[in-house]
């Protein structure tokens, strides 16, 4: 039973990164043209990040 | 980079948005961006390809023209858009997927305790569970609900109800319970079905609002705008450009051919014709000599013009009209959703049940503790998860099918409203037409000069040369090089051809014919390109389907008898010809007064009024912006088919609608005696609700093939 001591919290804190990587993904437009995304990776001339 | 960053710091930086209707592969993505990248005085481009956008940073020097010109040289149309909210208008969306996250993540959590509670878990173990579950799910529900509780205090305020009162009640009334349960040591605790439900209603909200973000953004990219400003005169000569906002009567403006006036006024210097239907609904140019008075809105096709301004902004024609729309689409406004429709029966029924409940457990003699647990029980399995999801589950399956066939839904009701329609009004330029003159003779010409034709053609922006531009690419011509090309204003195109001259100009005879063009060679006699404005594709198939609908149809134009007759003969169908914007809108309210739920299909900007006041509306992707704006729907494509393909799709839809509140009904009629009767453990709750959710959304996926 010891073990839920540890796990518990654990698991919590699994689920809470996970929230703040969709919260960080929101914020930052990661969604925001998604069909766009799916295209750009066929620009191979593209080195960096577009700003 | 960092060079770029110390000048930006330096000057200050402006954000535009432009619409980019062309962009339709990754390599357009990257011709644009890079493109942009490498003008002078813009900073960056970022293409939305979903959106068909491009966001420029540039320094607030570069002016829209010049943007635009930028754009231009890159092969590309942009057209700025100037709303703010197109740009701030995902924020709902967004807020809504953050609560359906953290209502998620809340579930999934206390799921995992509450499984080992079901599985027999006992004493302390189940207490630290039960408290773990409080402390997950009261913060989650503070958050995540508050969509709920700010909508239902608002139906409260004013004395009404709708669905998210018993949502609200519901979820507030059985943590507070569960928390009494956690803290003295109770048996159950319901926090996996509060926030579960919590996280169902806002997933089927979420998928609502991306539906119509995702159209509005459609419509856009869709406008064409009126122009945002134009070409002022200033004292000391110089032309210089300014904002429409920035327009005032007395300036005067230059129009230059191709170009849209932005203010109404009298023209000053010039003679050109000027295409009005934007207002009128005629497609036959007009001429406009000095003197003459011009609307805003209205497309100078000829020759330069200035003109001097007689009333901008809320004075002008187009402004009159827009407020003419405002107020028809007040009746429209009134429309009660079927859901809220519904909910007007159900919410009092579910609270009336639930004190029967707590009131019929006081009289059998058991504890106010035990009668409370039950009620709650009561408001928990009633809570409309399926009946929340029944509509906006069906509604977006069907707005995704008929978004793959072309039309756009604006409206959240308007699939509703289609599916009443059991009248049809048609405009007819535009609508029942293309809209746009098509050569109608071009093969009476010897193939040998038809590439001739082409280049002379291509080098002028009459509507004219576009349309055989149109005809003769269509056919894969290639054009042939031409020497001295001239475009003379109020005549035509001059070249030399092999030492000939060749032309394509205005007929010297006008013959009673509005819409000609004369291609002369040097030689043989000149050759009269005759040109109509062609019936779309399937207009008498869509009006006989509508008939077979039970949906008649009749023209309603603003254009002469002459011209709507032949058409209406032909499409067999009633009209009304010479109808002005006012009277279109009386026709539409004299047949709803009659009881008639009148459709409307329209493409002007005169037929905006009557879109607006319609039962439902929809307008073509070609028509003007007021008729994009006022119409619930828009379809893409010169084929008027999808108007009765999106009738056909509404009633489906609705069908399903109707199947899934029965649905829903059922499973209340099968689990609420089981609550009253106090047999509802929170595993039976978990497992009825989201049960009863999968079936209606497993049903509406069933429209995915509606739009046949």
């Amino acid at each position: 039973m010891t073990g839920l001591a540890l796990l518990i919290p654990l698991a919590l804190l699994f689920g809470l990164a996970g929230l703040a990587a969709f919260f960080w993904a929101m914020r930052s437009g990661q969604f925001e043209d998604l069909d766009g995304a799916a295209l750009r990776i066929l620009n191979d001339d593209d080195d960096k990040p577009a700003p | 980079m960092n060079a770029l960053a110390d000048t930006s710091e330096a000057r200050p930086v402006a954000h535009s948005l432009y619409s980019v209707p062309g962009i339709h592969c990754a390599g357009c993505i990257a011709k644009i961006e890079k493109g942009l990248a490498a003008v002078p005085g813009i900073v960056g481009a970022r293409v939305n390809f979903g959106a068909k956008r491009v966001a420029i940073d540039h320094f607030s020097e570069l002016d829209i023209p010049q943007l635009q010109a930028a754009i231009g040289r890159i092969g590309f149309d942009a057209q700025p858009i100037l709303d703010p909210q197109a740009e701030a208008g995902n924020s709902e969306t967004g807020s809504l997927l953050k609560a359906a996250g953290v209502a998620g993540f809340a579930a999934m959590n206390i799921m995992l305790l509450s499984v080992s509670i079901w599985s027999g878990a006992e004493g302390a173990t189940r207490d630290l569970f039960h408290l773990i579950s409080a402390l997950i799910a009261i913060p989650a529900v503070a958050y995540s609900g508050q969509p709920f509780f700010r909508s239902a205090w608002g139906a409260l305020r004013h004395g009404r109800t709708n669905m998210d009162v018993p949502i609200s009640i519901g979820v507030l009334l059985v943590c507070g319970l569960s928390l009494f349960e956690s803290l003295t040591g109770g048996h159950h605790a319901y926090f996996d079905g509060a926030v579960m439900l919590l996280f169902f209603l806002l997933v089927g909200r979420a998928l609502d609002s991306m539906m119509r973000d995702r159209a509005r953004d459609g419509v856009t990219a869709l406008l064409k705008h009126s122009p945002p400003g134009a070409m002022v005169v200033g004292a000391d000569g110089k032309a210089a450009w300014r904002d429409a906002r920035a327009l005032a009567p007395g300036m005067r403006m230059i129009v230059a051919a191709g170009e849209r006036l932005a203010a109404d006024g009298v023209v000053e210097e010039g003679e050109s014709s000027l295409d009005l239907s934007l207002l009128t609904g005629e497609s036959a140019p007009q001429s406009r000599r000095v003197g003459d008075s011009v609307q805003a809105g209205t497309l100078n096709i000829a020759a330069p013009i200035t003109v001097r301004i007689t009333a901008a902004g809320a004075g002008t024609t187009i402004a009159d009209i827009a407020r003419l729309m405002e107020q028809a689409s007040q009746s429209r406004s009134r429309y009660v959703r079927i859901a809220d429709r519904a909910a007007r029966f159900y919410a009092p029924a579910v609270h009336t049940l639930a004190l029967l409940a707590f009131v019929g457990w006081m009289l059998a003699g058991a504890g106010w503790h035990q009668a409370l647990l039950i009620s709650a029980a009561v408001l928990i399995i009633t809570c409309p998860c399926a009946l929340g999801l029944a509509v906006p589950a069906a509604q977006i399956v069907a707005a995704g099918a008929l978004m793959r066939k072309g039309v756009l839904i604006k409206d959240g009701s308007a699939i509703e409203r289609l599916s009443e329609v059991d009248r049809a009004l048609f405009d007819k330029t535009g609508t029942l037409t293309l809209g746009r003159p098509e050569p109608l003779n071009l093969h009476g010409l010897p193939p040998a000069d038809l590439p001739v034709l082409l280049a002379l053609a291509q080098a002028s922006r009459h509507p004219l040369s576009r349309a055989i531009c149109r005809a003769l690419e269509a056919e894969a011509l290639c054009p042939i090089q031409l020497d001295r090309i001239e475009e003379e204003a109020g005549f035509g195109v001059r070249a030399a051809f092999e030492g000939r001259k060749v032309s394509l100009g205005r007929p010297a005879s006008l013959a009673g014919e509005a819409l000609a063009a004369e291609y002369r060679i040097e030689g043989p006699a000149a050759f009269v390109i005759r040109f109509s404005d062609g019936l779309r594709p399937d207009a008498r198939a869509t009006i006989e389907r509508l008939r077979a609908l039970g949906i008649a149809s009749s023209i309603i134009s603003g254009d002469r008898a002459e011209a709507v007759a032949p058409l209406a003969r032909a499409l067999g169908a009633e009209f009304e010809a010479g109808i002005r914007p006012e009277a279109k809108l009386d026709a539409v309210r004299a047949l709803a007064a009659q009881g008639a739920r009148v459709l409307v299909v329209g493409d002007g900007l005169n037929d905006g009024p009557a879109l607006a006041a319609g039962h439902a509306s929809i307008a073509p992707a070609s028509a003007s912006d007021v008729g994009q704006q006022a119409a619930d729907m828009v379809f893409m494509g010169d084929s008027l088919a999808p108007v009765a393909t999106a009738v056909l799709a509404a009633r489906r839809t609705m069908r399903v609608v109707r199947q899934n509140f029965v649905l829903a009904i059922g499973y209340n009629a099968v689990a609420v005696p089981l609550a009253l009767l106090g047999l509802v453990t929170p595993l039976i709750a978990a497992l009825a609700m989201s049960g009863s959710s999968l079936i209606v959304v497993g049903n509406a996926l069933r429209l995915r093939g509606a739009a046949r």
